[in-house]
């Protein structure tokens, strides 16, 4: 068991490396430089004026030499310009060439410093992640137990009217996205036309002061797309299990159908859900950013597409190690759980 | 001009739909509650050996749901009637299913004849025995015939580009203020915020995602099959290769992806291109390695086959992939492609990005599931005895292999392109890669969710039309998936 968590580890460290090499390369080609030079500089900068620009920041080095720069393990780019300003990778305004470290890279946990914002990486990554967890872990108090209570009540007795109808339910909500589904519940609940005030229609507010009435429709919005899919999971589990040899049996010993059901059913039905829940992060992290973006809620969603519009790259890289690393360690955590819940199955 | 009401002068059905609408809730609430709380119907024995079941309340809530569902389609089939024949007398539902005749004409045609020779259609005809696939299949098909039709100027009522002044953000049924000569008066389902028309946006809609879903599955899949059946049938460093290039893809958030691959300063480094460029050579070798496999013991038939097959995917590939001449063409170099002359259509560079973005997104998934019913398939007897009878192992692959695992691929595809149009949705809902002006489903709900407090209908429309669509593709794949394991 040991052995294996540190393959998976080993695994684990190798993907990001190489996403964060991707995502390095692209946002690192020569146009998006342009743009960022023109969005940071000057709008109407010749081209050799973003040339200078960039040289003299250090990005026009070799895209391996960056790359081992943002790590960590080559030292920081630095110049002086004819003036005495001093510029290099390690820089934040203001700072001389004392106060720079030589080498600042995601190893010495300096993320780099947000173009955008004006800020440290770290910083602001954390508190749009404290904003996003908020929110995930009320989509997830939302989605998972209404998931599983769905796709047990449609599992326990394929093809009666309960079945159908629920069925039917899921199907309908895996078919909507988000941006369909929170566009129907604005227009529904909050629009002046249609007269159902009953919630507002952006979750500005809810950052401070989250209340039901600006922070239940987008927790909805996202647990609604995700449920159909795990409560239809948990259905084919319920079916699955309860064709077997030993409910049949606890059938003819005369058990009551709830016991069946609550006792001898629902744990074994319960592990492929488990799975499936585990996998469902990385599409939560679509949901996110698109929930974030329709109802205004300024999260880790609202800032990706906030650095990547504007080719933030250490912003963007340091979304993308969170996004990746949560991706890697659901995927594992479905692994071992797996391993746990299932006594069948033994990693040699 | 009148502005046109919802139901015109056929008002009088409505309260009747009013009535079959809360019947039919009403007796599905009851329905399901019966079906929790009322006994089973009582089985007898009969002297013959026969089983017979008495009818029961159960029997009654089921007869009323029947019932009344079929009241509710009897109302809606009327309502289209009626307005195909009263036209826009018969207020926005007339007027609109008037300007659908075409696709309804089809849909007829094509459910009478598939109904009528269902028997030698194979999985397509028995898709007709079961209610929810036909429903699905009936759902897709309209989108369809709308995407065909509308992009044959048959549906639309209006440019979806053009604006008409003082039609800002007006209600549904508006008419125009001085339409000229064979100009359709109103705007059926009201007009934007720039004043376009929003009914002849979201059919026009329908093309761009008609066009792109399935090609894009369809080349992913191509993509997938190609790689995932050598990995799961040598398996081995092949296998630990493919499945961790699937998994580093499968590890980006889609949306991340997105807004790295689908912005114009991608498309100017030639990035797409180059992705293109290797993506859609997969059916090439796809096609090649097929014909080949099979027919490789009959070099005269072979040889002019594989001649003539290659050359014309080739070209096809050639004119897919190079605009202008060039295959990249970036403002520091370009790489010759085919010459204009011979180049069959361009696809503009916003257009392929999107292309590619969607099938590179979409592949790794199914080479995973290619990969697991290779791993499976390949244990069975039919396997062994193709080896044995010393077959080649890429014969074995797509001539044993793959169609023994069509079933599950054939409802995956269905799913998948349900996805494919909500990732299709995604992008246009972030503005990426289609032109703003577009009238694709996803950039008209971005666009209408802005005023959405105030005016619903710019942003509803498509909402509801990307919604049906894929609550189609999904009803279709499970009809598919039941019929398909009755075999």
């Amino acid at each position: 068991m040991g052995l294996f968590i540190l393959r998976r580890f080993g695994v684990m460290l190798l993907t990001a490396l190489c996403l964060t090499f991707v995502v390095f390369f692209l946002t690192n080609l020569y146009p998006n430089l342009e743009k960022l030079a023109k969005t940071q500089g000057n709008q109407r900068m010749s081209d050799e004026q973003v040339e200078t620009w960039l040289d003299n920041r250090g990005y026009l080095q070799p895209t391996l030499v960056k790359y081992g720069q943002w790590l960590g393990v080559l030292p920081g780019y630095t110049k002086t310009l004819d003036d005495g300003t001093f510029l290099g990778t390690c820089t934040r305004p203001g700072s001389t060439e004392e106060t720079t470290s030589r080498y600042c890279g995601v190893l010495q946990g300096d993320w780099g410093y947000s173009s955008v914002f004006k800020d440290e990486v770290g910083t602001i990554v954390g508190k749009r992640l404290g904003n996003t967890g908020y929110l995930m872990f009320w989509v997830l108090v939302l989605m998972v137990p209404s998931a599983l209570l769905v796709g047990v009540l449609a599992g326990m007795r394929e093809g009666s009217a309960l079945d159908r109808s629920l069925s039917t339910f899921s199907i309908i909500t895996t078919a909507t996205p988000e941006y369909v589904s929170g566009v129907i519940f604005i227009a529904i609940f909050t629009s002046s036309t249609v007269g159902l005030k009953w919630f507002k229609g952006t979750a500005t507010q809810a950052m401070d002061n989250p209340t039901f009435e600006n922070f239940f429709l987008p927790v909805l919005t996202i647990a609604l797309y995700g449920m159909g899919y795990i409560a239809r999971m948990t259905r084919a589990s319920m079916t699955e299990v309860m064709t077997a040899q030993y409910i049949r049996t606890a059938r003819l010993k005369g058990v009551s159908f709830g016991n069946i059901v609550m006792k001898h059913a629902l744990r074994n039905a319960l592990i492929a859900p488990f799975t499936v829940i585990m996998l469902q992060f990385p599409w939560l992290l679509n949901g996110v950013v698109i929930v974030e973006t329709l109802f205004n809620y300024k999260g880790f969603g609202w800032a990706l597409v906030q650095a990547a519009g504007n080719n933030d790259i250490q912003l963007l890289l340091a979304i993308s190690v969170v996004s990746v690393f949560v991706v890697l360690v659901t995927q594992l955590i479905s692994d071992i759980g797996y391993v746990y819940l299932n006594p069948r199955i033994r990693i040699s | 001009m009148e502005p046109l009401s919802w139901t015109g002068s056929i008002a009088i059905l409505n309260p009747i739909l009013m009535i079959a609408l809360a019947a039919l809730v009403v007796s599905i609430v009851v329905w399901i509650i019966g079906s929790i709380v009322l006994p089973e119907v009582p089985l007898s024995l009969n002297a013959d050996g026969t089983l017979s079941s008495g009818t029961g309340l159960r029997g009654l809530t089921q007869s009323a749901l029947r019932y009344s569902f079929f009241a509710c389609v009897v109302l809606a089939l009327a309502y289209i009637v009626l307005g195909i024949l009263m036209g826009t007398s018969a207020g926005i539902v007339g007027a609109i299913s008037q300007q659908f005749l075409p696709v309804w004409l089809s849909l007829i045609i094509l459910f009478a004849m598939s109904i009528a020779f269902k028997r030698r259609l194979g999985l397509y005809g028995k898709l007709f025995d079961s209610p929810i696939g036909m429903i699905g299949f009936g759902l897709v098909m309209f989108w369809v015939f709308t995407g065909i039709f509308g992009a044959l100027d048959l549906i639309i009522t209006h440019d979806p580009l053009s604006q008409v002044s003082g039609m800002k953000n007006k209600v549904p049924g508006t008419p125009l203020q001085n339409p000229e000569d064979g100009e359709y008066a109103w705007y059926l389902l009201g007009g934007d915020n720039l004043a376009r028309d929003v009914f002849s946006r979201m059919v026009k809609g329908a093309w761009i995602v008609v066009q792109i879903a399935p090609l894009a599955t369809m080349f992913a899949f191509m993509v997938g099959i190609t790689l995932g059946l050598p990995a799961g049938y040598y398996g081995g460093r092949l296998d630990t290769f493919l499945s961790f290039l699937a998994n580093l893809i499968l590890a980006f958030p889609v949306i991340l992806l997105f807004y790295l691959l689908v912005t114009p300063e991608i498309v100017a480094t030639g990035v797409p291109n180059y992705m293109a460029a290797v993506l859609f050579i997969f059916p090439i070798l796809f096609i090649g390695v097929l014909l080949n496999s099979r027919y490789y013991t009959r070099p005269n038939f072979r040889t002019p086959l594989l001649i003539g097959v290659l050359g014309i995917a080739l070209w096809l590939y050639l004119s897919l992939i190079s605009t202008d001449g060039y295959i990249i063409n970036t403002d520091d170099y370009g790489i010759w492609g085919l010459p204009t002359y011979l180049d069959l259509f361009d696809i503009p560079g916003g257009i392929l990005v999107v292309f590619v973005s969607v099938v590179f997104v979409n592949s790794p998934t199914v080479f995973r599931i290619v990969r697991g019913l290779a791993l499976d398939i390949k244990t069975r007897d039919y396997v062994a005895a193709a080896q044995t009878r010393g077959e080649g192992p890429w014969y074995i692959m797509l001539w044993e292999i793959l169609p023994n695992a069509r079933g599950p691929l054939i409802v995956d595809f269905c799913l998948r392109i349900g996805y494919t149009t909500i990732l299709l949705g995604t992008l246009g809902f972030f503005g990426l890669g289609l032109p703003p002006e577009s009238p694709d489903w996803g950039s008209t709900i971005n666009e209408g969710r802005k005023l959405l407090s105030i005016y619903l209908h710019p942003a509803l429309p498509p909402a509801f039309a990307l919604l049906s669509l894929v609550l189609g593709l999904n009803l279709l794949a499970d009809g598919l998936r039941e019929e398909s394991l009755k075999d």
